[in-house]
């Protein structure tokens, strides 16, 4: 039996000092939930950009590094990580207290938003936790082919929980939606971050280099080929990424509106736009265009519109995304000069994106953009340095807190429980290590072999080497 | 008996099967093969990064015939196959000691 919505009594959580709407909107609410669903299916988006992109004797640990996000950020948000990023703050803007909403105590009847523009909190917790959930799968690309799973499993709640929950709330936690306080780069520092190019790309980003920097480099790296050995899937991660970042850039809108269908046309230019942006440097370059290029660009861009989305012109937007396709093309190569194994470029793509999507506010922010007169105004528009100096700030504290605290995590786990396999096991191929699993079944003589069906005792490890 | 051996490009294959049936040969076994002859592979590039494939794919196919048709052979592959561009492939013989056929286990000649 489903209660008709007017009958709902406004609910009010005193603790968290909500300013609850009297009842939620029928309209935003559809949004909002929808768009927690689509964000939802970038992960495995991801998980199949990703797949694609290492060998295929690693494909299902790659696409798995992203799918146990899933499980551990899932359980770690109902549990704490909602309450430590959007409950009361412990002040100074820089964590949420982690106890108050307990197992999302206290929020599952509440509401949040203005008046007549209200959702339901739990609507809020979802949209959320879909976030921390990609943002954690971002950052494995980092580590293709050669993290030990159960390592890289605790390792995403440790770092949900140290690095992505605070950063959140810093940069998510809006002072009067779910707490009266909230996180202190949005609301003194008055950064603008619609959705995520700090505490999302940036924050992934820097975290993936400090990972690659920790673990090293795969064996063979610069020298043995590492191609891509499925592009096919690669495009399609592409395509289900780009239809997921509608819900996460026009659902960060939170309300279902103006300010929303600017935003989706942002982000369609964005991806448009830096697909071009990437296509041009390949043409220039190396004389080609790729298909890996071409979905590298849109990623690129749709990275750099992810902050600015609310702000920008859909001008500006192609403009900074072509941009973001042109320069991450160039970044993608820093790695092979510098010697890090960011074996996917998460800090080509993800870091340099999201600091010109970030940056790129305080110069093409304008009150032309779908957020009106509410945003700040850019260098490019006469509005001086201000912004610009902010949004370093705000991006400067998120890549600092970002590296040092994944650094320390990822040297803590290397030196106690091992984070990385070792040479034999990566040259055996990783699915078959650390999941005894095989991701391709072709061929006559990969077919045979006996199987023991009644056997159900762990594998040792002799077994799962196959040695 | 001999084994003749021969490695061709892959689009060549329905000629040189036809070829073979018309001069009465009865089975031949197919594999996938890759190498570098006088042909040389391909570059690839991903996101800037450039990927020399030196080896190309070809076909390897394994025929065994009576002494006196080796020659013949040979020469019918190698016509059918034949497109006077770089990397057409090779053929070659070698003796085969014996032969058995497995379902009747019959030797020799007879095995063919």
């Amino acid at each position: 039996m489903v209660l008709d919505e007017t009958w709902i009594p406004q609910i009010v959580d005193m603790r968290s000092a909500s300013l609850a709407a009297a009842s939620p909107n029928a309209g935003d609410t559809a949004w909002v939930l929808l768009c927690a669903a689509l964000v939802l299916l970038m992960t495995p988006g991801l998980a199949l950009f990703y797949g694609g992109m290492v060998r295929s004797k690693s494909v299902l640990n790659m696409m798995m590094m992203s799918f146990i996000g899933m499980g551990t950020v899932s359980v770690s948000w109902i549990l704490w990580g909602y309450s430590e990023t959007f409950g009361p703050d412990l002040g100074d803007g820089l964590l949420g207290d982690p106890f108050t909403h307990f197992g999302l105590h206290g929020v599952m009847r509440a509401v949040y938003g203005p008046v007549g523009k209200g959702i339901p909190a739990p609507a809020f917790v979802a949209f959320q936790v879909v976030f921390a959930i990609i943002a954690v799968a971002l950052v494995s690309g980092a580590i293709a082919d050669r993290a030990k799973f159960a390592t890289w499993t605790g390792f995403t709640v440790l770092w949900a929980t140290l690095v992505y929950f605070p950063a959140a709330h810093w940069v998510f936690a809006l002072s009067g939606y779910a707490a009266r306080a909230g996180g202190w780069i949005v609301n003194d520092l008055h950064v603008v971050d619609f959705a995520g190019g700090t505490v999302i790309e940036i924050n992934a980003g820097a975290a993936g280099l400090a990972l690659a920097l920790v673990l090293g480099k795969r064996v063979g790296f610069g020298k043995e080929p590492m191609r891509p050995h499925n592009l096919t899937l690669v495009m399609i991660g592409a395509g289900l990424l780009w239809f997921g970042w509608f819900g996460f850039n026009a659902g960060s809108a939170l309300s279902a509106g103006t300010l929303a269908a600017g935003v989706w046309i942002n982000t369609l230019a964005a991806g448009a736009a830096g697909m071009l942006g990437w296509l041009a440097v390949e043409r220039t370059r190396d004389g080609r265009l790729t298909s890996l290029g071409a979905v590298s660009g849109l990623v690129a861009g749709l990275v750099a519109i992810t902050p600015s989305c609310s702000v920008l012109s859909p001008v500006g937007s192609v403009l900074l995304a072509a941009v973001a396709g042109a320069v991450c093309a160039w970044a993608v190569g820093l790695k092979h000069r510098f010697g890090f194994d960011d074996s996917l470029d998460v800090v080509g793509v993800h870091l340099v994106g999201g600091l010109i999507g970030t940056l790129g506010i305080g110069l093409l922010a304008t009150p032309g953009g779908p957020a009106g007169a509410t945003g700040p105004t850019g260098l490019f528009y006469g509005g001086g340095l201000d912004q610009l100096g902010r949004q370093a700030l705000g991006a400067g504290a998120v890549l600092i807190f970002s590296f040092v605290m994944t650094y320390a995590i990822g040297l803590a786990l290397q030196k106690t429980v091992g984070f990385r396999v070792t040479e034999d096991d990566e040259r055996a191929g990783i699915d078959q290590i650390e999941h005894a699993e095989t991701g391709y079944d072709l061929g006559h003589l990969f077919s045979s072999g006996r199987t023991n069906p009644t056997h159900h005792g762990r594998l040792t490890d002799r077994e799962g080497a196959g040695l | 008996m001999r084994l003749v051996t021969a490695i061709i490009k892959p689009f060549k294959l329905e000629d040189v099967k036809e070829a073979l049936e018309s001069y009465g040969i009865t089975g031949i076994t197919l594999s996938e093969a890759t190498g570098f002859g006088r042909q040389r592979g391909h570059s690839e590039v991903y996101r800037g990064a450039e990927y020399k494939v030196d080896f190309v794919p070809k076909l390897r196919l394994e025929v065994v015939v009576e002494d006196q048709d080796a020659d013949g052979v040979v020469d019918v592959i190698v016509k059918s196959a034949q497109t006077g561009r770089i990397g057409d492939g090779k053929v070659w013989t070698t003796a085969v000691d014996d032969m058995v056929r497995v379902r009747t286990g019959e030797r020799g000649a007879s095995a063919l």
